[in-house]
């Protein structure tokens, strides 16, 4: 599974970190960080940190 | 399996309703029946980043999840009625449709006022087209724009105006604060404060009695004969649920659909409702059924509904635990942003400040009983870092007693 964050479209709501704390989190400033490759067993996760987004900006591929 | 789930309404709810059907293990056929010419698009920046120019309708179309690919949007018609009894809904085009499960996600309207006057020049925020519309009249040079109400979208409509440099933006509402009804005193003033120094008028403490101008608006008259001159006027003085199509179903539609703890309409396991539309008792808290208008109820409901919804139609049993999400919305104004988790309304008779202060990046907490019951940024990032901290002690509170 690829994850994919438009970062032109991110606002650092944040809502990502909650639905899905093992892929996103925030850096000392407050910005999105993500691990682009997580594995398959988090996919539920993923997929809510998507529909939280209030931007749309979280895409899954694959 | 076989049969047919329907959903009425495809805006947000519509959508996380189809594709949590699937999600839950419906096979049968899905259609979404929605009165807008358009796929579900995000509402938020109709406010924010379409009234000042920087997103077009690509950026704001919602992906449907590839398991909710072979679902039928039947776009541009409206349910006229639905007739719950026999289990059909009855569309514009002439058309009946059979269900076996039923989803209810119709949302809201503007409410306008009513009052005498022009109609011409007066606007309301909630679809595309009307956004839009509106964008167009206020980058007309020197504009005099009037926002009546001073809630969320009011606001964010105010800001975006003196964001695009229109020169006259004045936001009027009966009450002597703006967002007081939700946020209470201390943020209201925080927030007048901030909006005023970006250049926002208030007239406050009072109502509009009419309109004046023969063709289209020239001017807001105020209760205490105040006139002021507008172009433009922008109503955000709160919603009605879309429920007509419902009526003569014996359901109570007194705000929005009355659903029991499980999302479930009219004590009929097949009927169920999402989204704004929905009124709800939320375990979380005290039993009392309301509605919500945030952003992050049309995921919550589906997800909830659905699963009742498709546990009724394969005829499983196993009773969920009922309804309890964490209410959580934002509001963007000028470069700041209120963040906010769990239900500040039911805490605003006892409101403090947790970190920071009003005249600066602020962290509010809600209390009722001395139980902490919501939390509200106002300002930059460490300020929502902040309420996120504390959305997990809101998460692991008590649920509230009626
Ligand atoms: C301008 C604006 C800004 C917002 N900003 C924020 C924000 O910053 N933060 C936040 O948390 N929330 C915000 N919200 C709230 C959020 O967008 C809503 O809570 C959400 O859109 C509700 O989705 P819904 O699907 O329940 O209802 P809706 O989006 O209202 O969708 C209902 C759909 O059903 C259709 N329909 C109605 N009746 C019928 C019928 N009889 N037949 C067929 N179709 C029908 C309607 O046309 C509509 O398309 C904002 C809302 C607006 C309008």
């Amino acid at each position: 599974m690829k994850v994919v964050v438009d970062m032109n479209k991110c606002q650092d709501h944040g809502q990502c970190v909650f639905a899905a704390p093992d892929v996103f989190s925030m850096d000392g400033d407050g910005h999105l960080v993500y691990v682009a490759g997580p594995g398959e067993e988090l996919r539920d996760e993923v997929e809510e940190a998507a529909d939280v987004c209030p931007l749309q900006a979280i895409r899954i591929e694959g | 399996m076989t049969g047919r789930a329907v959903v009425v309404g495809a805006s947000m709810g519509g959508l996380r309703a189809a594709e949590q059907l699937r999600a839950a293990g419906w096979t049968g056929a899905i259609t979404v029946v929605g009165d807008e010419p358009h796929m579900p698009y995000n509402r938020p920046p109709l406010s924010k980043e379409v009234l000042a120019g920087k997103a077009s309708f690509e950026s704001l179309a919602f992906t449907p999840k590839a398991a909710a690919a072979d679902v039928e949007w039947r776009l541009g018609t409206k349910v006229l009625a639905a007739r719950l009894d026999e289990r059909i809904v009855d569309l514009d085009d002439g058309e009946a449709i059979r269900y076996d499960g039923l989803v209810v996600a119709t949302g809201m309207r503007p409410r306008r006022l009513r009052c005498p006057g022009p109609l011409a020049g007066r606007h309301t925020v909630r679809t595309l087209a009307d956004a839009q519309g509106l964008r167009d009249e206020l980058t007309r040079p020197d504009a005099r724009v009037v926002v009546v109400g001073a809630g969320f979208i009011g606001c964010e409509v105010a800001a975006t105006a003196i964001g695009l440099g229109v020169r006259e933006v004045t936001v009027v509402d009966p009450l002597p604060l703006p967002m007081v009804g939700p946020l209470g005193e201390l943020l209201g003033r925080a927030l007048l404060r901030r909006h005023e120094e970006r250049g926002v008028r208030f007239a406050l403490g009072a109502g509009v009695a009419g309109f004046e101008g023969e063709d289209r608006v020239t001017g807001v008259v105020l209760g205490d004969g105040t006139v002021l001159p507008a172009d433009v006027v922008v109503e955000s003085v709160g919603s009605i649920a879309n429920v007509e199509w419902l009526q003569d179903n014996g359901l109570d539609l007194s705000d929005g659909v009355l659903t029991d703890e499980r999302l479930r309409i009219g004590g009929r396991p097949e009927v169920v409702a999402v989204g704004d539309v929905a009124r709800f008792p939320n375990a979380r808290y005290d039993g009392v059924p309301r509605r919500v208008e945030h952003w992050s109820i049309p995921t919550d409901t589906a997800k909830h509904a659905a699963k009742v919804l498709v546990t009724h139609l394969v005829g499983a049993d196993g009773e969920m635990a009922p309804f309890a999400p964490l209410p959580t919305f934002w509001s963007d104004q000028h470069e700041f942003r209120l963040q906010s988790f769990g239900a500040p309304v039911l805490g605003k008779d006892d409101v403090r400040v947790l970190d920071g202060d009003p005249e600066g990046d602020v962290l509010v907490g809600y209390h009722t009983g001395g139980q902490l019951v919501g939390v509200v940024a106002l300002g930059g990032q460490a300020a929502a870092t902040g309420a996120a901290r504390y959305r997990a002690q809101l998460l692991k509170s008590p649920a509230l007693t009626a």
